[in-house]
């Protein structure tokens, strides 16, 4: 086995265990595992792919569309990845509003409201492929080489750059859920909704804020995803499975799990892509999630299920 | 004519979804489990029957030219036997890991059916299924009505059987489970076993009625037991009733009957390159369809009907007064 292996596991680790953040805290905070996230990423990759269309046009006439540095695309992606990000969390926060809080207020079972999700899932993908047919599309055309980054190892500029954004975000998470007031709230209505909101906490506040931080990094993922392999209408679908394994492997509710769970997941499959056959990668999940179930439910950083 | 044979073409196969409602709705509309994997466990039963009643072939396993009704038993063991594994690994955890390990397994065994090819055919799937009544294949009219008759007596007998049990101590058991766990435990009931058996009852009844399926069409490959198979029979489940056997029936007709409708609108309308694009809309449709019962009336078309037992509330007039 090559060394090769292991920054392979850490780039699809990476995009993994960004989804999983968002899955992790949805399902601690609004407790029920929600399917649609995956079809989040998707939809964040094709929002920001259909503005940085628009943007690319522009920029070009202004002479500044061309890459930056060593990278594949210009100052177009970023900018549109904030404009996709928002989008994303319009969708999210409209999806709560015409669905799961609908659901939620009527005091619906939990199960229901996955099933909604279920529901809402397989609509948006079909619709996702109805606008954008299932041809895979790209940010770019560019063609990247992989340069030596030691031990034996490549990457290619791009992959360093979404692995260095993953460690920044989740740390900046990490301190955001940890040190500020509202993290403090997420944590409480997590624990107890109904005592956090006897304490006055704004209960609906803090569902607001965990749906635009998971939309935002599920957008973050897709793009990521969609710059690094292709944007594909079922590129959520595929990986939701990787992602509902990394979450319930590190422990729901955990961020610095989910984002471990991301990154073993990546791993196994990079390892069973190379020692078994690329055919069996979406197999690997489930593996990992079987043996969770078996050895420990709790997760790495969970409480008791 | 035609259309005679076509009317027993559809409802044929509406039956064989029919039979996979009937055993999701013992897991999910008298248990409360949700299996995001049907497709799994109706393809898992479809390619057990296929493998033990195909003529033998030289580059895959089996092909054992055993006769339909031992692939209908081999099949509806396989559905249990997986369905008990799932289950005993995630039943005693909270609902949604059922989910997401049964969706895990759907995703799973797709991968199987396509990579195994040894045992399954890989991609291009098995052909020579047996047919029941193959000799009357040349005659689509007689064929396709006696199919018909076959599946619509399956259901009938699962049906039947079904709707025997929810009536049994064992029903109402399974109900109380579903509506109050702690007060059913604290009868001295155990909920974890019952609801594993339930679940395999259901997985059985999925495995067997892949087995129909593909002994209907001749044909499997891992295209037919797409996740897509699921969310059409959650549908079939949710909008004819969960709880009601009869719902499930009617459920698996009539959307069977809006799926086809609409998937023969499509390709009337759309020009040729447009319509796997414009099958997707098919897709979304039911997906809001499926919303919007959830959202306005969760108990769907036929609710469930109140089961208690047929001596409660007679007692006072009929019994001997104090």
């Amino acid at each position: 086995m090559s060394p090769q292996v292991l920054i392979d596991g850490i780039i699809a680790g990476s995009t993994i265990g960004l989804g999983a953040i968002g899955l992790t805290l949805t399902y601690s905070i609004l407790r029920f595992a929600n399917f649609t996230h995956g079809d989040f990423l998707a939809w964040g990759a094709y929002l920001t792919l259909t503005v940085s269309g628009f943007l690319g046009g522009l920029l070009a006439g202004l002479g500044i569309g061309d890459p930056l540095g060593p990278f594949s695309f210009g100052w177009g992606l970023p900018v549109s990845l904030l404009a996709g990000m928002a989008l994303t969390v319009l969708l999210t926060l409209g999806l709560d509003k015409v669905l799961f809080g609908r659901l939620r207020r009527r005091g619906a079972d939990a199960i229901i409201i996955v099933m909604a999700s279920f529901g809402a899932s397989m609509a948006l993908r079909s619709l996702l492929e109805f606008i954008f047919t299932a041809n895979p599309a790209y940010f770019t055309r560019e063609l990247q080489i992989a340069q030596k980054i030691g031990m034996g190892m490549r990457a290619t500029p791009d992959q360093m750059l979404t692995v260095g954004l993953t460690a920044v975000l989740v740390i900046a998470l990490h301190v955001f859920v940890t040190r500020s007031s509202t993290g403090r709230a997420m944590r409480a209505v997590s624990e107890n909704p109904g005592l956090a909101g006897v304490y006055g906490l704004d209960v609906q506040q803090v569902i607001r804020v965990t749906w635009i931080i998971g939309a935002a990094l599920a957008c973050v993922a897709g793009v990521m995803s969609g710059l690094l392999v292709q944007i594909r209408p079922y590129m959520g679908f595929d990986l939701l499975l990787p992602l509902f394994a990394a979450a319930i492997l590190g422990g729901i509710g955990s961020i610095p799990g989910a984002m471990l769970g991301g990154l073993i997941i990546g791993l196994a499959e990079a390892v069973t892509v190379q020692v078994v056959g690329a055919e069996w990668r979406a197999g690997v999940a489930f593996v990992v999630l079987v043996l969770v179930l078996i050895l420990r439910p709790s997760g790495l950083f969970g409480r008791r299920v | 004519m035609e259309y005679l044979a076509y009317g027993a073409f559809f409802l044929t196969i509406a039956m064989t979804y029919a039979l996979i409602c009937l055993g999701l709705n013992v897991q999910w509309g008298q248990t409360g489990l949700f299996n995001v994997g049907v497709a799994a466990f109706v393809g898992a039963g479809a390619y057990t029957s296929g493998l033990f009643t195909t003529p033998a072939v030289v580059d895959r396993l089996g092909g054992f030219d055993l006769p339909i009704w031992v692939g209908w038993i081999a099949a509806a063991l396989v559905g249990g036997v997986l369905s008990f594994l799932v289950g005993a690994l995630t039943i005693r955890m909270r609902t949604d890991y059922l989910a997401i390990t049964t969706f895990g397994i759907a995703i799973t065994l797709q991968l199987a059916f396509q990579n195994l090819e040894g045992l399954t055919g890989g991609v291009f799937g098995m052909s020579f299924i047996p047919r029941a009544f193959g000799d009357l294949q040349g005659r689509s009219i007689a064929f396709n009505l006696s199919n018909f008759a076959l599946a619509a007596a399956m259901v009938f007998a699962v049906y039947l059987l079904l709707q025997h049990l929810m009536r049994s101590p064992w029903g109402r058991l399974l109900r109380a489970v579903r509506e109050d766990e702690t007060a059913a435990q604290s009868m001295g009931k155990n909920p974890v076993s019952l609801r594993l058996q339930a679940f395999v009852l259901g997985g059985a009844i999925m495995g067997l009625a892949g087995a129909v399926q593909a002994h209907f069409i001749g044909f499997i490959a891992p295209g037919n037991y797409l996740p897509m198979m699921t969310f059409q029979v959650w549908a079939m489940l949710i909008v004819g009733g969960s709880g009601n056997n009869r719902g499930a029936i009617l459920g698996a007709v009539l959307v069977w009957a809006i799926w086809a409708l609409s998937g023969s609108i499509i390709s009337e309308i759309f020009p040729a390159d447009q319509q796997a694009r414009a099958a997707s809309l098919q897709i979304v449709v039911i997906g809001v369809m499926l919303c919007l019962i959830l959202l306005w009336r969760p108990q769907g078309i036929l609710p469930e009907a109140r089961t208690s037992s047929r001596h409660l509330g007679k007692r006072p007039d009929k019994g001997p007064k104090p």
